[in-house]
């Protein structure tokens, strides 16, 4: 591509009844899309709000819709995602919008302390470390769903979120399942019951939306099906 | 107005539509279908002239149509009961492809068949 | 209360599935078969009358669609209408009785 291209960039602006403005940006290489919404804030218009922190794919702040699909913006180069030089960029699906490309992140986490996405300790600091095979089958479980960075992609992928307002959603019950993993947590049972249930994992219909989409390559479909296993299990042995 | 959503294009997602449209679609036709067969007793000549109406080809490719829902919902239900209750495979676009596949032969069978 | 009731409508969904499975598999292969060469009530008949196989299999087909089908109407409904709350719920047991109903009389028409 040439120093001369011009990127048409629509940006939703506005709440929730807002509409798209179209901003012209100058294309380079290696530009992701968290550059284009910068170099309109700074360049065109500075009241844009939107939302980012560390720029390399850690901290979770920069999700965002473009061209229709959750992405991390920081780590979306422009060249992958544009078409015939056009974006389409909003605000995460599924939580309300509170300006431009900004959304309340509340509901989101509200879900993951509802699903007791905290572990539960069953030692204290003065009890000798606790000594966890790594290559156990629950370790192993557990391991695979540990890096998520909270950044609400798969939530905003998720039909079942749109259509169930309750359903806690692909990121809190897979934090829930590494906790249910967890032979160091004092209150396993606790955790499954808490995601038991229309608003929890019996809602999911494997659309495969959140797994799709996880930026971190997680599987919260699979963790789901583990929670939909364990609380059958529990549920027909009484405990649950 | 509001933003587009494009999250929908992928195989696992329509074969939650499939397995959406083919469970609705099989609910409405069960009691019909059991109402038609409760004839055999009492009313075996209304059901002898409904059996003779199934012959028109029109009707037949409808009873197709419903061969391939049921055999596309089993399919599909398979997979559904493999992912919630056995460990997870990676190769679930294969096994989506394949439920397709199954239902497209039942379909055929049952033409092959009635023709 | 409804996360029991969601839990063990689950349970319920997916362990008349597994005894669908089978049986569906089965009644497709008869489908295949028996359209060979038309169908006719005295055919239908002379296949499944006095066989308690035959009456055991579709018993027990219906009293698995009956309870399969209305819980997953019921979640269609819910996710796709506004209509939910104990309305739907008793709406959808009325449609399990009724394919119960309606089934059970076409296995004890036909065997």
């Amino acid at each position: 591509m040439s120093e001369n291209d011009t990127l048409s960039v629509d940006i939703w602006r506005g709440g929730e009844d807002g509409s798209f403005q179209t901003f012209h940006v100058p294309q380079r290489d290696h530009q992701t899309i968290l550059d284009v919404v910068t170099y309109v804030q700074k360049k065109l218009d500075p009241a844009l709000a939107y939302r980012f922190a560390c720029r390399v794919g850690m901290c979770g702040s920069c999700a965002m819709t473009v061209n229709g699909e959750p992405r991390w913006t920081c780590r979306t180069h422009v060249s992958r995602v544009a078409r015939d030089g056009k974006l389409t960029i909003a605000p995460l699906r599924n939580m309300p919008v509170i300006r431009d490309l900004v959304t309340d992140m509340t509901p989101f986490f509200e879900k993951w302390r509802r699903a007791t996405g905290s572990f539960v300790p069953s030692a204290t600091r003065h009890d000798p470390m606790a000594s966890v095979d790594p290559a156990s089958a629950e370790r192993t479980a557990a391991d695979e769903g540990i890096e998520c960075i909270n950044c609400g992609i798969c939530y905003a992928a998720c039909d079942v979120v749109a259509w169930n307002l309750d359903y806690l959603g692909p990121a809190a019950l897979n934090r829930a399942w590494t906790l249910v993993n967890d032979e160091r947590d004092a209150d396993r049972t606790g955790h499954l019951r808490a995601v038991a249930g229309d608003a929890g994992c019996h809602a999911c219909h494997t659309h495969q939306s959140c797994s799709t989409y996880c930026p971190k390559a997680l599987n919260p479909t699979a963790a789901i099906a583990g929670l939909k296993r364990r609380t059958v299990e529990a549920a027909l042995k009484g405990g649950l | 107005m509001k933003p587009p959503v494009a999250t929908r294009g992928h195989p696992a997602y329509w074969a939650f539509v499939l397995h959406r449209i083919s469970g609705v679609g099989l609910a409405v036709f069960l009691p019909l279908h059991f109402y038609v067969l409760a004839m055999a007793v009492d009313e075996a000549a209304r059901l002898d002239r409904f059996l003779a109406w199934t012959e028109n080809p029109l009707v037949k490719l409808a009873e197709a149509g419903l061969v391939i829902l049921l055999a596309a919902h089993l399919a599909g239900g398979l997979r559904l009961l493999a992912v919630e209750f056995l460990p997870w495979r990676d190769r679930q676009k294969d096994y989506i492809a394949l439920g397709g596949g199954f239902a497209v032969v039942a379909g055929l069978f049952f033409l092959l068949g009635a023709f | 209360m409804t996360r029991r009731l969601e839990l063990w409508l689950f349970i319920l969904q997916r362990g008349s599935a597994m005894v669908l499975a089978p049986l569906v598999l089965a009644h497709l292969v008869t489908i295949v078969i028996a359209i060979r060469g038309g169908l006719s009530a005295d055919e239908i008949l002379s296949r499944t009358q006095g066989s308690v196989g035959w009456m055991l299999f579709y018993g027990m087909f219906v009293l698995a669609a009956a309870i399969h089908a209305p819980i997953g109407v019921r979640t269609v409904v819910r996710e796709m209408t506004a209509w939910r709350g104990r309305s739907l719920d008793v709406a959808a047991l009325l449609f399990g009785v009724v394919l119960l109903w309606l089934g059970f009389h076409a296995v004890g028409a036909v065997t």
